[in-house]
């Protein structure tokens, strides 16, 4: 693999982690929930355009208008029938960080078990348009360049509609202060509820984009919120564009960790610069207070 | 003499906003003096930073000679600090006691347990809670908790004590307990840094007062003068019960 | 005196049980093992996550720490030190974590904790793979499975000893007032990451050694059996269900929910990490405090209903005015 090469593969892979983290960032940042079952929504989705296309025969981009809405519904329903409640009952943001932590700790073995007894723990994957596509002399399999365009026009999309609009405003509002937020006339519940399932309307999307260019495995899940959470810390709690460069950076590094030193050391360069995050700058590398 | 408490051009920043603007001042051995100032003006602050609850953004704070600002909140606690907080905090799963405990068993010299239950009980005794030790802190009325944190706070032996309105809701009589209680503290040669709106209580306690606005030192001498001065009246323009 | 009867009737418990597998076929002793060392693990997670609320979910990274370096080690070294070894892998392990993270806010600790576990599998898979060449290992002692047995009973007396010693000393208060109110204890003096630090390290080693002790079980051991996330999940529901804050409670919790997961994984092998997740979450929903807390907050109410109402609400009101 040559450098262009791996640094096209790093970005597709990149992109693919900053949408993800979007919708963790929305989750954790403004519905105040921290969601260890986070990567299993994305497997689930991943599995969902398996099915699709080769049960169905229907394109993933097609799939794509199907299962977003599917991970919006399926989010919106965890967070109005089990996270409300805890919400109501926490003293404070502590208790509700712990409370949410528990349950989508326990939600996190329940969807896994699902989606075991469906498909089993085999590595699952699907061949869409995969037809190498020569940029700048590097042969790049064109489901990566798409993967990659629609990361990137998902999540400016939804950076436009946070940063432009009255509604997105009202968002950002409740994650900087969700007291202050409830003066001004935001229901903060339902904003709550609604960037909850947002986030999870995100990790759909990233799980569809994945599917499309890699293998992927019911058991999964644990690795993608991992990378998602610590992408969301590099960038900073609830700094969208923060998660967008985060994310890049890891999948870069990634990439080029697994092409020129060893494959099954990509986790360990993810934890090292967790690490590095961690003590040199643990309120995010592109500033922003978490909070 | 080095004195007890200096601040040197101390300055807190929450993201665009100065909240407290290059303050510097020293205290004395043995003084009381009130920090003064409308609500927002960033007296809390100055105390925060004192105790290690916030960290500078500038400045310095030196105690005894040495400099404390950057360290973290318990090593300060344990040069010497210790402070009420503007909300009562109470550990409230735990027995009156052991909320004083806390603060004997964790200072730098910390007690043996037996004479730390001794000391305790003198301390709680001394703050008006006699035989109150065994009960639910949780379970006390708002001025007993109040006792019950200046209580902790001299548990730590602090060479200088921070009490951040710790007078405000007490009724008449209560509050003249409440100052009687500061003035013999005083007397036995504590120094006190109080931030309060009781001006009766400042009157009676701290011959100095320093006041803040807006994040700025605005006036540093001896109470009466202070407040008479024609800055410190516009200042508090509007809150009734300081210029009371 | 109470304590005295305490221990004398922890001992003849403890006598009792160490005879046990003399009466009970290798079945039997097979359950009081597995039973043994969850009861362990519960009470060593709740040490540390009980009274801090820092939830670790860690527990099989520190369990399949110790089952490996047994692995790797037990032909090459006297047995105990082998156990002493481990011991002093998972210390550093907790060490790095610890220092890394327990200084920061909560969540950064779960966090780390969430992928350690898969982690410490990628590198010590990736470590068989180039250095030695071999993934998989077998493992064969000298002992029988009463010996392992004893083993672990005697670790499980030293944790709830630990504990109980931690909940009289000052660390013990130290940990009460962090669990009530961090910003006090930073004020009291007391040095909160160092505390976190101290008893993250201990409940770690505690950890470690289950799994070092329990390796010659499996006979064969690879790092998709000792890191399999069962474990830690299975720790922490049985901690929660007994109460992470009581010295009992995780005893209380985990020898229920052994022997459920023994009999679910046994009739439901396909379908029994979907019924725990559910038990799970309802624990968290219905009995958030765990079964110990929530029986006695209802005898206390059931005791006071007779005689006139609580002395409680009557103290604190001689202030006068």
């Amino acid at each position: 693999m040559t450098l262009t090469t791996a640094l096209i593969a790093g970005l597709v892979l990149g992109g693919t982690y900053a949408l993800v983290a979007m919708g963790l960032t929305l989750q954790y940042g403004i519905a105040r929930i921290m969601n260890l079952a986070y990567g299993d929504t994305i497997i689930t989705a991943a599995f969902a355009a398996f099915i699709l296309q080769g049960g169905l025969a229907v394109n993933p981009l097609l799939g794509l208008a199907l299962v977003v809405p599917g991970g919006f519904l399926l989010s919106y329903l965890i967070y109005r029938l089990i996270l409300s409640h805890l919400v109501a009952r926490a003293s404070d943001r502590g208790a509700l960080e712990v409370d949410s932590i528990l349950t989508t700790f326990g939600l996190l073995f329940v969807i896994q078990g699902v989606l075991l007894v469906l498909f089993g723990g085999n590595y699952t994957s699907y061949s869409f348009l995969n037809v190498a596509v020569d940029i700048m002399g590097a042969k790049v399999a064109a489901n990566r360049l798409l993967a990659l365009a629609l990361a990137l026009s998902i999540g400016l999309t939804l950076y436009l509609l946070l940063t432009r609009t009255r509604w997105g405003t009202a968002l950002r509002a409740v994650a900087v202060a969700p007291q202050s937020a409830a003066l001004v006339g935001i229901d903060v519940n339902r904003a709550a509820a609604f960037a909850f399932a947002l986030g999870g309307g995100l990790a759909a999307a990233g799980g569809v984009v994945i599917s499309m260019y890699q293998t992927f495995t019911a058991t999964a899940g644990v690795v993608f919120t991992m990378k998602a959470l610590i992408v969301v810390i590099m960038g900073g709690v609830g700094n969208l564009l923060g998660a967008l460069c985060a994310g890049l950076l890891l999948g870069v590094v990634e990439t080029l960790v697994s092409t020129y030193v060893d494959p099954g050391l990509t986790l360990a360069a993810t934890y090292a610069i967790f690490l590095v995050v961690l003590l040199w700058r643990p309120q995010g590398l592109f500033g922003r207070v978490a909070r | 003499m080095t004195p007890l408490l200096s601040i040197d051009e101390l300055t807190k920043r929450f993201g665009g906003l100065t909240a407290v603007d290059r303050i510097s001042f020293s205290m004395e051995e043995g003084e009381a003096v009130a920090l003064l100032g409308p609500n927002g003006s960033g007296k809390t602050t100055v105390l925060n930073m004192i105790s290690g609850h916030l960290p500078a953004s500038a400045g310095r704070i030196r105690l005894g000679g040495t400099t404390i600002s950057g360290l973290p909140a318990h090593r300060i606690a344990h040069h010497g600090v210790a402070r009420t907080f503007q909300l009562v905090r109470v550990l409230p799963s735990l027995s009156v006691e052991e909320n004083v405990l806390a603060a004997i068993r964790f200072r730098v010299r910390p007690a043996s347990a037996a004479e730390a239950d001794e000391e305790a009980r003198s301390l709680l005794e001394r703050v008006g809670l006699a035989g109150r030790g065994g009960e639910p802190a949780a379970a006390l009325t708002y001025i007993d908790q109040k006792r019950m944190e200046l209580a902790r706070a001299l548990g730590s032996r602090p060479s200088l004590l921070l009490l951040d309105e710790w007078l405000a809701g007490l009724n008449p009589s209560e509050l003249r307990i409440g100052i009687d209680l500061i003035a013999r503290l005083n007397d036995t040669g504590m120094t006190v840094l109080l931030v309060e709106h009781v001006m009766d209580a400042v009157r009676a306690l701290c011959p100095r007062a320093i006041v803040m606005n807006a994040g700025r030192k605005i006036a540093d001498g001896a109470t009466a003068e202070v407040l008479k001065d024609p800055e410190v009246v516009r200042a508090y323009l509007g809150e009734s019960d300081a210029v009371a | 005196m109470r304590t005295v009867i305490g221990f004398a009737l922890a001992g003849v418990v403890l006598a009792g049980l160490a005879v046990a597998p003399l009466y009970l076929g290798p079945y039997g002793t097979g359950l009081l093992i597995g039973m043994t060392g969850y009861v362990t693990l519960a009470s060593a997670w709740a040490m540390f996550s009980g009274p801090t609320r820092f939830v670790s979910l860690a527990t099989v990274a520190f369990f399949g720490i110790g089952a490996y370096t047994m692995a790797v080690l037990y032909e090459s070294l006297p047995y105990p030190l082998v156990l002493a070894v481990a011991a002093l892998v998972g210390l550093v392990v907790a060490l790095v974590v610890g220092l890394s993270t327990l200084r920061l806010a909560g969540v950064y600790f779960v966090i780390f904790t969430f992928g350690l576990a898969e982690l410490v599998r990628q590198l010590v898979t990736w470590y068989e793979v180039n250095v030695t060449g071999t993934l998989g290992r077998y493992l064969f002692v000298s002992f029988g499975s009463e010996v392992i047995y004893w083993q672990l009973l005697g670790l499980c007396a030293a944790t709830f000893l630990i504990a109980w010693v931690i909940g009289r000393s000052r660390i013990g208060l130290a940990l009460k007032v962090i669990g009530d109110d961090e910003v006090v204890a930073v004020h009291c003096g007391i040095s909160t990451a160092r505390v976190k630090l101290a008893l993250f390290a201990v409940s770690s080693v505690i950890i470690t050694l289950v799994g070092a002790i329990q390796a010659p079980r499996w006979t064969y051991i690879e790092p998709l059996i000792v890191f399999n996330p069962t474990v830690s999940f299975l720790t922490l529901i049985m901690a929660l269900l007994g109460g992470a804050g009581r010295l009992w409670g995780p005893l209380v919790g985990a020898v229920p929910l052994f022997l459920l997961f023994e009999w679910l994984s046994a009739n439901f092998p396909d379908h029994y990490s979907i019924i725990l997740g559910l038990l799970f979450m309802a624990i968290v929903f219905v009995l958030p405090k765990g079964v110990l807390e929530f029986a006695e907050t209802g005898l206390r109410r059931l005791r006071r209903r007779p005689p006139q109402d609580g002395s409680a609400t009557v103290a604190g009101k001689e202030v006068e005015g």
